[in-house]
Parts: structure tokens; sequence; C-alpha cells
């Protein structure tokens, strides 16, 4: 018997855009009907990543396949196939929507790309059923954008990605733009959805306690690279690199009695140019654990605990460090 | 209906308060009519304290900030008192107001790259402020600019003070607003979401520097933010704003230990906080919209998302009063304006003791 495919693979994933070098060597498998959590800081690549997968940029170099199929090198015209497979969901709902068009035909515009005959009864009815699907009432489809709130845009953006049936969902700062008890509804729905339709989805944040509810895996990036992943479990519990441990300390909990006993990891503010990233580990600018080695020698993705770290703090053994542990007081000058 | 303020808003041992905000109410006239903001807010803010004011957007967090120091467009109508150690400051002439901002009353805001000059280098915005409150000299100025990057934690801070805006990084830039903000030492500052655009990691230096700045000099910090992390991570007192209204107000601690609103609860049990529900729970989530009103009605402003609400919560406004849940009474400083507030929950160890 020969193993399913992945969802998605990245192999070396590297897109640079002239000198700037967005993502540079991003390896990452998503089995099929798992959700994948690519976590990293404004400017760290991750929505780039996003974007090579469905093609909105084409990657300098690397391969993405979908499904075990090699997209990379795929024409326009073969890609077009394809699309039916991979769908994805954007930030802001406000400026993905097309305010001139209806609901209802923004939903179904997948189905018209895909160049599928389908009557426009049976149109109107899978546009129907995919609304509701997302909580929205069907006469929602005679509506425009801009007569919903931002949740139920959200869910208009997601009805648009579903409608294809697609095997993989990127879903790319899908809530960061929504207020508290609009975004729970949205990654409540989100977390239904796929355990009902079983799609692999890439969940693109920089929010770590957003995905909890929803990641398998946990990647965590950082100026163009994968500094470590793992298991939800395994990244929220036992965080190898560094940078994971202070994304997490960092994070205030809603809870000022754990809060303030929390002890705070301070990191420089300047995360450091991708045009001329540090030599050595790209972290060690802003790590406090940073030593000689991190600057002379790149730290390759070692095994730990069932995930990866690059780290040279990182043994196979289990060894790994501890970013608390650190002197800070220097940071804070 | 009744307003019910208890004395000692503020707590009483840090002093008379700085700023008292009573019934401050702002509504605007829009194309499409009147939009009622904020109404009847009362609040006080002691000498060295912060207080976290949170909510939803449309809440009317950011109006009342704005309308503290007379910031908000002539459309504005406001009335109500704030007074600032017992000057008024509601329709007084702009050119009290221009005093006192900047020199008593300091602002930051979300996005620092909009509220910086491009084009003039940080040293000089910093010092601009100190020329004209201060009437430095430039020189002094520029030392006394080096010596606010320096507190405000920017590493080598006689070299930045020659950078321009666009030389420095989010967290910096916003490090270069507080600075600007407290150059003159005001007694307050307002920082309206001062992290949002920032990453986490840059965040937790920001709010930091806050800490610092009432630790060393005593300054009033009213933090406004949605974030409930931010909150639960600088604020001493919070107060939770639902549609224009304080609905809930009290000690950080009793606030998320117990909160007493059904819109404090909702939205606590809304934010995803890690190891609180590990995999499996759904977050909960909070049916519906904030209202946006075009006057105040004589009901709960919360009654049609809230699953507690009843006839009563419809027909009258509940007032912001120490309320009883049950046998237990909240803290003498927690008030919520709720007709069924949320009962305690049952593991509180320190209640227990009888």
């Amino acid at each position: 018997m020969t193993p399913q495919p992945n969802a998605l693979e990245l192999e070396d994933l590297v897109m640079h855009f002239g000198p700037v070098r967005a993502v540079d060597g991003v390896s990452l498998a998503i089995p099929k009907g798992r959700v994948t959590a690519l976590v990293g800081e404004s400017g760290s690549g991750k929505s780039t990543v996003g974007r090579c997968v469905v093609r909105l940029v084409e990657p300098t170099a690397g391969v993405v396949r979908i499904g075990g199929t090699d997209v990379t090198h795929l024409s326009r015209r073969q890609l077009r196939r394809h699309r039916s497979e991979v769908s994805i969901v954007f930030q802001d709902p406000a400026g993905s929507l097309d305010p001139r068009m209806l609901v209802g035909d923004v939903v179904a515009e997948p189905l018209r790309l895909s160049g599928e005959r389908i009557s426009r009864r049976d149109r109107e009815a899978r546009v129907a059923t995919e609304l509701g699907r997302v909580g929205l009432r069907a006469e929602v489809a005679r509506r425009y954008p801009h007569e919903l709130s931002g949740g139920q845009r959200q869910r208009v953006s997601i009805a648009r990605a579903l409608i294809s049936e697609p095997t993989l969902l990127i879903a790319d700062e899908p809530t960061s733009a929504l207020d508290v008890s609009v975004q729970a509804s949205v990654l409540n729905l989100l977390a239904d959805l796929q355990r009902d339709i079983g799609f692999a989805c890439l969940f693109i944040t920089h929010d770590l306690s957003a995905v909890e509810y929803l990641a398998d895996e946990i990647a965590v990036m950082y100026l163009g690279q994968l500094v470590e992943t793992g298991s939800r479990e395994q990244i929220f519990t036992r965080p190898a690199h560094p940078y994971t441990q202070a994304l997490l300390a960092a994070a205030p909990v809603a809870d000022p009695v754990r809060q303030r006993q929390r002890q705070p990891v301070l990191l420089g503010d300047d995360l450091p140019s991708a045009l001329d990233p540090p030599s050595g580990c790209r972290f060690r600018t802003r790590c406090p654990l940073a030593f000689d080695r991190c600057a002379t020698e790149v730290p390759a993705q070692v095994e730990v605990g069932g995930g990866k770290a690059a780290c040279h703090l990182v043994q196979p053994d289990g060894t790994r460090p501890d970013v608390r542990t650190a002197d800070n007081s220097e940071v804070l000058s | 209906m009744t307003t019910v303020e208890s004395p000692g808003a503020a707590s009483s041992v840090l002093g008379a308060p700085v700023l008292e905000i009573r019934d401050l109410s702002v509504s605007f006239t829009t194309e499409g009519g009147t939009v009622s903001a904020v109404d009847r807010v009362s609040l006080d803010l002691a000498p060295g304290e912060i207080v976290g004011m949170v909510g939803e957007s449309g809440c009317g967090k950011s109006v009342t900030a704005m309308s503290i120091a007379g910031l908000l467009p002539s459309s504005a109508r406001i009335s109500g008192s704030v007074r600032l150690r017992g000057t008024e400051l509601v329709g007084t002439r702009e050119s009290v107001l221009r005093r006192v901002r900047g020199k008593e009353i300091a602002y930051i805001f979300q996005e620092p790259m909009t509220s910086l000059n491009p084009v003039l280098t940080v040293g000089r915005q910093i010092g601009e402020v100190l020329q004209v409150h201060e009437r430095m000299s430039r020189p002094a100025a520029r030392a006394r600019a080096v010596e606010l990057l320096s507190l405000v934690g920017i590493p080598s801070a006689s070299k930045r003070v020659d950078n321009y805006p666009h030389q420095l990084s989010g967290g910096m830039r916003q490090r270069v607003m507080i600075a600007m903000a407290v150059a003159c030492g005001p007694k307050v500052l307002v920082a309206d979401e001062p992290t949002t655009a920032l990453d986490v990691t840059v965040q937790a230096g920001i709010l930091q520097v806050l800490r610092d700045l009432r630790d060393r000099l005593g300054t009033t910090i009213l933090i406004i933010t949605h974030d409930l992390g931010v909150i639960a991570d600088v604020a001493d007192r919070v107060v939770v704003m639902y549609a224009g209204r304080v609905v809930e107000r009290a000690q950080v601690t009793d606030l998320f230990a117990h909160p007493l609103h059904r819109y404090t609860a909702g939205l606590l049990s809304a934010s995803p906080t890690p190891g609180k529900h590990a995999g499996t729970a759904r977050l909960q989530e909070i049916p519906g919209l904030v209202p946006v009103l075009s006057s105040q009605p004589d009901a709960c402003t919360f009654a049609d998302r809230c699953p507690a609400a009843d006839s009563q919560c419809r027909e009258s406004a509940p007032p912001l009063e120490v309320v009883g849940t049950g046998g237990a009474l909240a803290a003498k400083d927690h008030l919520a304006a709720c007709w069924h507030p949320c009962p305690a929950p049952r593991t509180q160890p320190q209640e227990t003791d009888l």
C-alpha cells in the first residue's frame, strides 16, 4: 500500500522580492485533513508562504506539492484544474470581497472560474447551501458586502473558499481584524467546518493563543525560516527554541494573578532586515542566550520531542535551552 | 434612572483623584442621524494609578479618552464634567486646553508612524514639545530628548536622537511617541491601544515602559485596549465599556476572578488564553453585535445579546452599583450595571474562609 500523499508539501521554498529574502528555505508537510498553524510576527514571511502555495506570487525556488502534484511549474492553464484543490481566506474581508458584486456572485465565483458547466438553479442552490454552512441565511446572497458586519463578511469569504470543495484551505490571519467576541465565533466555525468536511488547513497567524483550538501541528517562523515545528501540545508545553519560548512568554494571559507571576522575557525591539539577515542563526541578534557559535554557524534542524528545532542549544537527547534563565537586564537598559 | 457613583471610586489610599470624570456624555451628528457614543460615564483616576478601559470596537472607549482633553471634532456634543486637579476642562477655551495638552495630559495612539512627522528627526520632534511648553533652548531640548529616549528604553539614545521615524522599527517608534508624551512630565497619560499594531514580543517591552513610568515618575495612566491580556498585565483597576456606558468597574483581580456583568464574562470566555481551554473545548461566543445607538434607551443595551436578560432588563437601565450575587457581596469597589449579575464562581478559596 502506498502512503497517501500529503495535502501540502513545501520543499525548500524560497521567495525573494529583489534583494528582500522574504522566505528563505521553508520545508513543511501537512497530511490530509490536518491543520498546521504557521506562526510568526510581522515580517517573518508567513503570509508570503501562503501566497506561494496559491501562486499569487511565483516562488523563486523550491517545490510546492498539492495532493502529491508539483504545482510549482504548472502553466496557468494547467494550474486552473488545481485551483479548486486549494482556497485562501484573507485577513481583511472588506478588502478581499469585491464591493460591486452581490454576495451570491462572490460566493459562486470559484464555480464560474473552474469552467464547470452548471445551471443557474444548481448554482444558486450550492450558494445557499454554502451560506447555510457558514451560518448565514440564504437571502444574504442578494446583499452587497458593505451591508454586512465584519464577522458576516468573513463568513462570506469562508463560503467562497469552500464552495469548490478544496482539499486544502489557506487561512491567512482570518480573525485578526475582528473583535474578540466575533473572532471566537469565526474560530469556532472554522474548527467545526474543518472537522465536518475534513479539509487540510494552513492557518497563518501572529497569535499563538488563537491556534490552540485548531492546530494539530505548529510551525514557528522567524525572518524567512522555520525555527521550530512540533505538535500543538509539544509547542505549548515544551517549546524548544528560544524564539518560541519568547513568543509564548510575551503573549499576556487574561488572568492578572498568573500574568503577574510570569517572568517577562524581553527581546530587543528590532526585527533585523530581511535585506541583510544576520549570519548564522537569524534570531541571534535578539536572542538572550546567543553565544559565539550562533554568529558563525547556521543551526541545523534537530529532532526533539517528536518535533524539530533549529538552535545550537537544542540536543537530540531532549536538552533544550530556557530563555527565562537569561539575564535580560541590558535589554531593558 | 440613576447612576450611583460610589465615593472612593479611586482607591482612597492613593489620595485625591488627579482626574475626575462625571456624567460625561458625547454624541455626534452624522449624515445618518445622531449617534450616541458615550453615555454618562463617571470615573476617577488616582495619582500613580494605571486604569484599563476595555471593550470592543464601538463601545465608546476612544471617544471617552479623546473627550478628556478636548480632542474631539466640533461635530461632537459633549456634556458632563472632566476635572483635572479641580480645573474644569469641558467647555474650556481652546487656548487653555492647548496648555493642558502635552503638559498636563498627554496621549499616545495606536499607530506611531502616522503620529510622527516623517521629515523631522525624532530629536527635533521631542525637542519641539520642550521648546514650546518648557521654553527650553534648542541644545537643552536636544539633551533632554536623549535622556527621554533612554528613559523609554531606546538603546544608544544619543545616536537614535538623529534618526528619522522611518529608520526605526514599530516598537521603537512607539517608544519615541511615549518619550514625546512624557517630555513635560504630564500628570496623566492616555494610551489608546498603544500596542495593538505591535507584535507580542515588542508589546511586552512597551507595557514594561508604561509600568516603569508609573513607578519612576508617578504618572497616572489610562490605557485603552480591547485585549484582556494587556489589562491583566498592567492595570490596577478596570473599567468595562459597552455601547457607550460603563457596565463594570473593579480592581483588576476582582474583575477577572469574578466578573459580574454578563458582557464582561462573555468577553473573558471569548478570549483565547493558552492553557485555559486546551484542545477540545470551544471558545464561548457572544451572539450579535455592539449596537449603534441614536439615543440611549432606559434599558440595558446588552439585553439583546445576553443569556440572562428578561423584561426588567428591557424596561429599565440598571444603575452602576455594588451588586449582591446570592449571598456573597462583591468587593465594595466592584460595581456593575446589571440586573442579573453572574453568580460567584464555585472555587474561591479566599472567600470560603468564614
